[in-house]
């Protein structure tokens, strides 16, 4: 009985309007002591179910069976979750277990300083606990999860801290009392690769130094490569294979694990369709050309401009695939919008197939539109839910083709439907009856209905689970080679982004700090940030995984600035 | 041609068929509640069905005109108490009190469709060109607005069926002084909210992804916009002609009302019932009374539960086993099963379902 968390046979239903839907189906899991056991899976799994049911956190319109055993890190004390009361409950929660969040902006009150947030959990298992020792408390966990100055930061409120900061805020919290397990819900996905990377190193901390175990919910196999001992993967509310680590990533017994592993974008790794990309050509006047291209957001009242884009240089020849890779506001995505003519540009020449698009009047660059296809991040939210998904792929041939009746409409909609892989049947039904990658292949025939001679992508696959991935940019490979448009990739994924482009432009805070090919920007990158961001990037193998690791640490030392 | 399109928007026959008559508001919702919210729901559709049948078939059903006084039989008498001729008694003027009970039904659904079909297309209009536009004319609307909400409902109802009425009294003069003066009122209700739904869809990434493409403001507006701002209408609707037969009410009972020769409303009727409250005679405040606050109540509860069966958070839901259901496929959208539909509130009401 050394475990600290046993779940037996859980069972997990929740009460929809379309009836009963099962999202947990017999699931036994253990944890023991100063492990961290990886849940993955893709959503829908059923993982974060399985999570929130560790802290009895599941809506009122679930029910359960089954026994989730928690034992106290003293040993002294063991619950059964599904059967304790509310008050118990309460104790147990942060005392015995508690939780890091996905989105640590979400999950701090931003009202309230983080250090009356981490005192309330404190005072919460000790009513009679002095304002003076919480906040001495709190600092203390501050220092220790490696927030610079906490005397004074503790009075900041969470939007004075970064996302990564706020991350650590957030695992600080679930720190204070000094659980014996942590639940972390996917907590590096909100963040990037860099700041992952510290956050990982920060959670293995919580293992190594708090001596807790740790129940990593997580849908990237490189972060499970680089964290967890033990793995159990989940598909379809099941278990379908537990293993160490080690031994899961070198032999897969499973044939769903195999192909989720397989699944996984890696660098250097391209696509057989991308191998055979049309070629570009460069020697012809390029689709889009910027110079000293510069992007403000007008500020507030007395604030200063915030410069979004400042003094880029590029240019995407016909044909050719431009990979934009950075981080979370570094400017990529308003690059692309603005190439679209969703942003105006502020400063320098931007050039879209001839037309200069700075100062440029909306009546005369409407007609360019039909050249430009778009591909949004979201495919959730870029459909109309009240039309039909042939409707929707019907729009802009409704704008820019005025004289096309209705069945060379309804004709050209088939053939795009097919193109990307949808059975026509499918253009009769609504957004939300499609399933996330179904929904990317429609905006993706619905963005070359025109036959686009550019196509702006902007993080089109990063909703998507990595199966589904795969074989959306695998379609999009075999678009671009037989329909030879020129693409504008924007992604935060430098596997991604490998996979698909000639060129990979690498953007840092607004400015254009490295450009080359995939081989000369991955494989040898010259810039200090692209070698860290390229080092950050968690590989799904434990052992390379720990190498890189190492690699990393060497250029943190070398590089604290950044 | 026309085959063509009947296909590409209907979609597989028979079962879509089935599927677009339970989507149809009301009916929608009543299969979807359970419970206490289906209690309510139903409650409010059955007071308000009555409410509406007994306008439509006032004549049939009314024993006496709404400005009878006499019969065959000669003059009803004032006051009468409840009797087999006059089942509610008379009025201090001689009226049958349940004729004019039933015959304010028609009275009080006249001011209901004209006032919403009055301030529905001005505010809705206005709404989505303020939000869509935004600008200086947004922000002179929106001032308007507020400044009206400013002015209380009863006294502006007033002055304006004053000013409409010209001190004359008709059945439509009436009604329409009612009703527009309630119309001021409920416009600036109708253009906040298709103002905010608007600005809130405006950044939507299919209203962008057509900006991409090249769509025409207009075309944006009504074919991407207005369809998925209007979703609350029909809260705002019911909960509108509620305050709406209130308002006719307070008018009559503060004498600005419709003479009860031209047509029957109950404010007046109250009114005129004042002073028989203190001798005892019961049988001519109660029955008009009762209607005000029957047909208020059912018309509420329709709103109100609506509102509920629309916020999937408020929704009951009928109580599962823990090992019933099958599992959902998974590769749907992140997030899954648990949180909202990818199609916001209309993906959670699923019309995949069996």
């Amino acid at each position: 009985m050394s475990d600290v968390l046993q779940i037996r046979n859980l069972d997990v239903s929740f009460a929809t309007d379309a009836g009963a839907v099962k999202a947990v189906d017999q699931v036994s899991l253990t944890v023991a002591p100063r492990e961290v056991l990886a849940i993955v899976g893709e959503s829908g799994s059923g993982k974060t179910v399985t999570a929130k049911t560790i802290l009895g956190l599941l809506p009122e319109t679930a029910t359960r069976a089954g026994a989730i055993l928690l034992r106290s890190r003293d040993g002294k004390s063991e619950n059964d979750i599904a059967t304790v009361t509310k008050d118990q409950l309460r104790r147990i929660r942060g005392a015995d277990v508690s939780m890091v969040f996905q989105e640590p902006s979400a999950a701090l009150n931003p009202v309230l300083t983080i250090g009356w947030q981490i005192a309330a959990g404190l005072r919460a298992h000790d009513p009679a606990l002095k304002r003076k020792d919480a906040r001495a408390q709190a600092v203390e966990i501050l220092t220790k999860v490696g927030i610079p100055d906490p005397e004074s930061r503790v009075d900041y409120y969470p939007h004075q801290f970064s996302g990564g900061q706020k991350q650590r805020i957030v695992i600080a919290m679930a720190l204070v009392l000094n659980p014996g397990l942590i639940v972390a819900d996917e907590p590096t996905t909100a963040l990037d690769v860099t700041v992952q990377a510290e956050i990982l190193d920060l959670l293995r901390r919580c293992r190594d130094e708090f001596g807790a175990s740790i129940v990593l919910i997580t849908h990237n196999m490189g972060v499970v490569a680089d964290l967890a001992d033990r793995v159990a993967v989940m598909y379809q509310g099941r278990v379908v294979e537990e293993a160490a680590a080690l031994t899961l990533f070198a032999h897969p017994q499973n044939d769903y694990t195999k192909k989720l592993l397989a699944a996984v974008p890696r660098i250097g790794q391209r696509i057989e369709a991308a191998e055979r990309k049309a070629p570009a050509d460069t020697d012809a006047e390029p689709v889009v050309r910027a110079e000293k291209l510069r992007i403000a957001y007008p500020g507030r009242l007395g604030r200063p401009d915030f410069v979004a884009v400042d003094g880029v240089d590029f240019t995407i020849a016909p044909g050719e695939v431009v990979g934009l890779v950075g981080e979370s506001g570094s400017g990529k995505t308003t690059i692309g919008r603005a190439i679209a003519g969703l942003t105006t540009v502020t400063g320098g020449s931007l050039t879209v197939l001839g037309t200069e698009m700075n100062g440029v009047k909306e009546r005369r660059f409407r007609p360019l539109r039909s050249s430009i296809g778009f591909v949004f991040q979201d495919p959730g939210s870029s459909f109309n839910p009240l039309l039909t998904i042939a409707e929707c792929v019907a729009e802009p041939l409704k704008v820019h083709r005025k004289s096309m009746d209705q069945r060379a409409v309804t004709q050209r909609v088939g053939e795009l439907l097919e193109a990307v892989q949808l059975p026509k049947a499918f253009g009769s039904r609504y957004p939300h009856e499609l399933s996330g990658g179904q929904r990317q292949r429609a905006s993706l025939a619905r963005a070359l209905a025109l036959d686009p001679a550019l196509l702006i992508a902007d993080e089109p696959t990063s909703a998507l689970d990595v199966s589904v991935q795969a074989r959306v940019l695998e379609l999009f490979a075999e678009l671009q080679k037989e329909l030879g448009f020129a693409a504008l990739f924007i992604s935060h994924d430098l596997a991604v982004v490998d996979i698909l482009s000639d060129k990979i432009a690498v953007l840092y805070r607004g400015k254009l700090i490295e450009e080359g090919t995939g081989a000369e920007v991955l494989g040898a990158p010259k810039d200090p940030y692209t070698q860290r961001l390229l080092a950050s990037l968690p590989v799904p193998d434990p052992v390379a995984q720990a190498e890189r690791r190492r690699v990393l640490a060497d250029l943190r030392y070398t590089e604290p600035t950044a | 041609m026309v085959t063509i399109t009947q296909t590409t928007t209907q979609g597989p026959g028979p079962a879509r068929k089935q599927g677009r008559w339970r989507r149809l508001p009301v009916v929608h919702q009543l299969h979807q509640s359970v419970g206490i919210q289906r209690g309510m729901l139903v409650a409010g559709l059955v007071l308000t069905a009555l409410f509406v049948l007994a306008a439509i078939f006032a004549p049939l059903i009314a024993p006496y005109g709404f400005s009878q006084l006499r019969d065959e039989d000669g003059a009803f008498g004032a006051q009468q108490p409840p009797s087999p001729e006059h089942l509610f008694g008379t009025t201090v003027g001689g009226y049958d009190v349940l004729s004019r009970v039933i015959w304010g039904t028609q009275t009080g659904l006249g001011v209901i469709v004209v006032a919403v079909l009055l301030s529905i297309f001005a505010g809705v209009a206005l709404g989505l060109v303020s939000g869509y536009f935004g600008g200086w004319l947004d922000r002179v609307l929106v001032v308007i607005c507020d400044a009206i909400y400013a002015f209380p409902t009863l006294l502006l109802a007033i002055v304006m069926s004053i000013a409409i009425s010209g001190g004359q009294s008709s059945l439509w003069g009436g009604i329409l002084a009612a009703a527009i003066s309630i119309t001021v009122v409920f416009i600036p209700q109708y253009f906040r909210v298709i103002r905010a739904e608007t600005v809130r869809i405006k950044s939507e990434a299919y209203v962008e992804s057509a900006k991409v493409v090249g769509t025409s403001n207009l075309r944006i507006m009504f074919r991407h916009v207005l369809r998925n701002a209007t979703r609350t209408l029909p809260l705002i609707f019911t909960l509108n002609a509620s305050e709406a037969i209130l308002t006719l009410a307070g008018l009559g009972f503060l004498g600005f009302g419709i003479e009860p020769t031209s047509a029957a409303e109950w404010g007046v009727d109250l009114k005129a019932a004042l002073s028989d409250v203190s001798s005892g005679i019961w049988w001519t405040s109660i029955p008009p009374g009762l209607a005000i606050l029957l047909t208020v109540l059912g018309v509420t509860l329709v709103g109100e539960s609506l509102n509920d069966l629309a916020d999937p958070r408020l929704r009951g839901r009928r109580a599962v086993s823990a090992a019933s259901g099958t599992v959902a496929e998974t590769s749907v959208v992140p997030g899954g099963t648990l949180s909202a539909g990818p199609g916001g509130l209309a993906g959670l009401e699923n019309e995949g379902r069996p």
